[in-house]
């Protein structure tokens, strides 16, 4: 199967139980400028996991992460080397069309950011209208119930759609986004520590969605949070920069292993509190 | 609040009792002296200006204004001197230039407002023919309750319309490109769109007239007017538009092609809609600012006095050039004109202000 075909079979509206796919991040290098900020991460995130990265800050996880959707090259002057593969299929490769690819992987960023000119049905939907998908009227109302539904935030605003979604509480806003992003059907979801401006009920619930979530999604996501790393995910990895170095992971693994059995003595200090 | 509780008397505070209601307390810091000082500063370099006007013998209403004021600070400067630190008297100091300049601007908005207005109401307010009819075969010494400016206001309206037409898609194409797609050659494109907006109203006339008119051989109409009016407005609504479009988060952009969207869908589903208020905010900043332009008009458009809506074939008349025709005239009913068609276009810029003021207002509810 050739790597379009295979992109195209995302538009589908399939049953999200049939997509089940991991990305592998393969010797992953980047670069702002001249200025390395990782060097040769490698990382597996596989099918139906939940993966945290932990780290301080600037030891370049969120970097790491925008990579993994193609976002990093977004940024003028922005650079990387390594593949990144989703079910196996280099997403870098020359002939993947960016889009398909990143409808396949959607990601939920810090600051909750619904689009101001929509409702709240409309926006989410907006995945469907700004890649040219075409729905009937009865399959959208659908998508957004059952988005919004899966988004853990349907009982709140079913009253409501029409209103425009920036009305919303902060955490309702960043649960319509992950709604937004769920409703192109993607196979993996990255989240860019969407907690750290959410009081802690809301963090709460964005935390039962992540765990509704984890069986038909791939998700990987970036906390600041330790206790939110050890609840949410089953698999951890740790990044940390140097003085002066590029970052890299210092070790990955099973969150229950990272968390109290840590190999590398740097991750035990950052898990218990000791620094960063 | 007191609670017997067993016999024994508790005061709870932190409930005062409602009994009276709380007034809100006045927080204005000045005091009597703030206040005293400036007025009779001003009382006392009106006198001193009046008696040296009195024994020299000098007149002259502007230097009497002026010294007037210079006296003011002077003494102004010389009351706070006494029981106010030096920082006290400096801020002081600055207050009274800066309201003095405050004053300066307003009343010569208020005067060139009110002179137009008075000069133009006896023709203003000819209802029944003013705005109905146009000049044709009106004698420069009609009196006022014959002829119109009917032909100037369509054409105007007429101009400003194709201007419109024509600078929308190329100053909204120029503000996006300039914000969304970036990089060197943008940069050229804003230091030009930059110069173009500093450009004299007159060079975007002799533009038109040496490149249409003496190149392509089109006759003066309204069309060719209104392509020099373009050419005058697209770089304001670029600029305008451009910060406009600059003040759409970035999160957004971001949100929208993480979700598969390419970069035009991205600009046109997502960008434009938000920046929707302030893009026509810079539209009609852009109409109000053409509306009363009369350099180009004078080199290409020519001038009628019959009504004519097609803009192109034969001379259109448009306010502005109405305007300079009637002023210039010396006949003291076409002069009153000419000052009624002022007035319009006043009101007519006023509207527009206002409007671009209205759709830019804060929204509610929104974060």
């Amino acid at each position: 199967m050739s790597t379009i075909d295979f992109l195209e079979d995302s538009l589908a509206h399939s049953a999200p139980e049939s997509s089940a796919v991991g990305v592998d991040a393969v010797a992953v290098s980047a670069w702002f400028g001249s200025n390395k900020v990782l060097e040769r991460v490698n990382l597996s995130m596989p099918p139906r996991t939940v993966t945290a990265l932990i780290g301080p800050s600037g030891c370049g996880k969120s970097t790491f992460l925008r990579i993994l959707n193609r976002m990093h090259e977004s940024v003028p002057a922005a650079k990387m080397a390594g593949e990144v593969r989703l079910n196996g299929q280099d997403i870098y490769a020359p002939s993947v069309r960016i889009t398909h690819m990143r409808k396949r992987i959607g990601m939920v960023f810090q600051k909750p950011n619904p689009f101001p000119a929509m409702s709240i049905a409309e926006n989410v939907t907006a995945g469907l209208k700004l890649t040219g998908t075409k729905v009937s009227r009865s399959e959208r109302s659908d998508i957004i119930e059952g988005c919004l539904r899966r988004g853990g935030l349907w009982n709140e605003v079913k009253d409501r759609l029409d209103e425009p979604g920036q009305a919303l509480s902060g955490g309702q806003q960043q649960r319509l986004c992950i709604a937004r992003s769920l409703a192109v059907n993607p196979d993996v979801l990255l989240m860019d520590e969407p907690c750290s401006a959410l009081d802690p009920t809301s963090t709460r619930r964005i935390e039962e969605t992540i765990a509704e979530l984890a069986p038909d999604v791939t998700i990987v996501i970036v906390t600041h949070n330790m206790q939110q790393a050890a609840r949410v995910s089953q698999q951890c990895a740790f990044f940390l920069a140097e003085q002066g170095s590029p970052g890299g992971i210092v070790e990955a693994g099973t969150t229950k292993q990272l968390f109290e059995d840590p190999h590398d003595s740097r991750t035990a200090d950052y898990v218990n509190g000791r620094f960063g | 609040m007191t609670v017997v509780n067993e016999g024994v008397e508790l005061t709870v505070t932190g409930n005062p009792p409602t009994a009276t209601p709380d007034v809100p307390r006045a927080l204005a810091t000045r005091s009597f002296d703030d206040r005293a000082s400036w007025m009779s500063a001003m009382a006392g370099a009106l006198g001193i200006v009046w008696i040296a006007y009195q024994i020299t013998g000098w007149s002259g209403r502007l230097g009497f204004t002026l010294l007037w004021f210079v006296v003011y600070l002077a003494l102004y400067a010389a009351i706070s001197r006494a029981g106010n630190p030096r920082p006290v008297v400096f801020d002081r100091l600055a207050a009274a230039t800066v309201a003095g300049g405050a004053v300066v601007v307003g009343l010569a908005l208020l005067s060139t407002v009110s002179y137009t207005v008075q000069k133009g109401w006896p023709a203003f307010s000819q209802w029944g023919n003013f705005y109905t009819e146009t000049a044709a075969g009106v004698r420069p010494t009609a009196p006022l309750d014959q002829g119109g400016i009917l032909h100037a206001i369509a054409g105007t309206a007429i101009m400003v319309g194709i201007a419109l037409l024509i600078s929308l898609p190329l100053g909204l194409g120029t503000a996006v490109y300039m914000t969304e797609v970036g990089g060197r050659a943008a940069r050229v494109v804003r230091t030009v769109v930059e110069a173009m907006t500093a450009l004299p109203d007159v060079l975007a006339g002799l533009f038109v007239y040496a490149t249409l008119i003496l190149v392509f051989h089109l006759d003066r109409t309204g069309f060719v007017a209104a392509v020099a009016l373009a050419v005058t407005m697209t770089p304001i609504v670029a600029r305008s538009a451009e910060v406009a479009l600059r003040v759409v988060p970035g999160g957004l952009r971001e949100a929208s092609l993480a979700l598969g969207a390419s970069q035009g869908s991205t600009v046109w589903r997502v960008v434009l809609p938000t920046a929707r208020a302030g893009l026509a905010t810079s539209l009609i900043l852009g109409i109000a600012r053409i509306s009363g332009e009369t350099a180009p008009l004078l080199i290409v458009s020519g001038a009628s006095t019959y009504q004519n809506l097609n803009p192109f074939a034969e001379p259109m008349n448009s306010l502005p050039l109405y305007i300079f025709s009637a002023v210039r005239s010396g006949q003291p009913n076409f002069i009153a004109r000419g000052f009624g068609a002022a007035t319009v276009l006043l009101a007519l810029v006023t509207v527009l202000f206002a409007l671009a003021r209205y759709l830019a207002r804060p929204k509610r509810g929104s974060r």
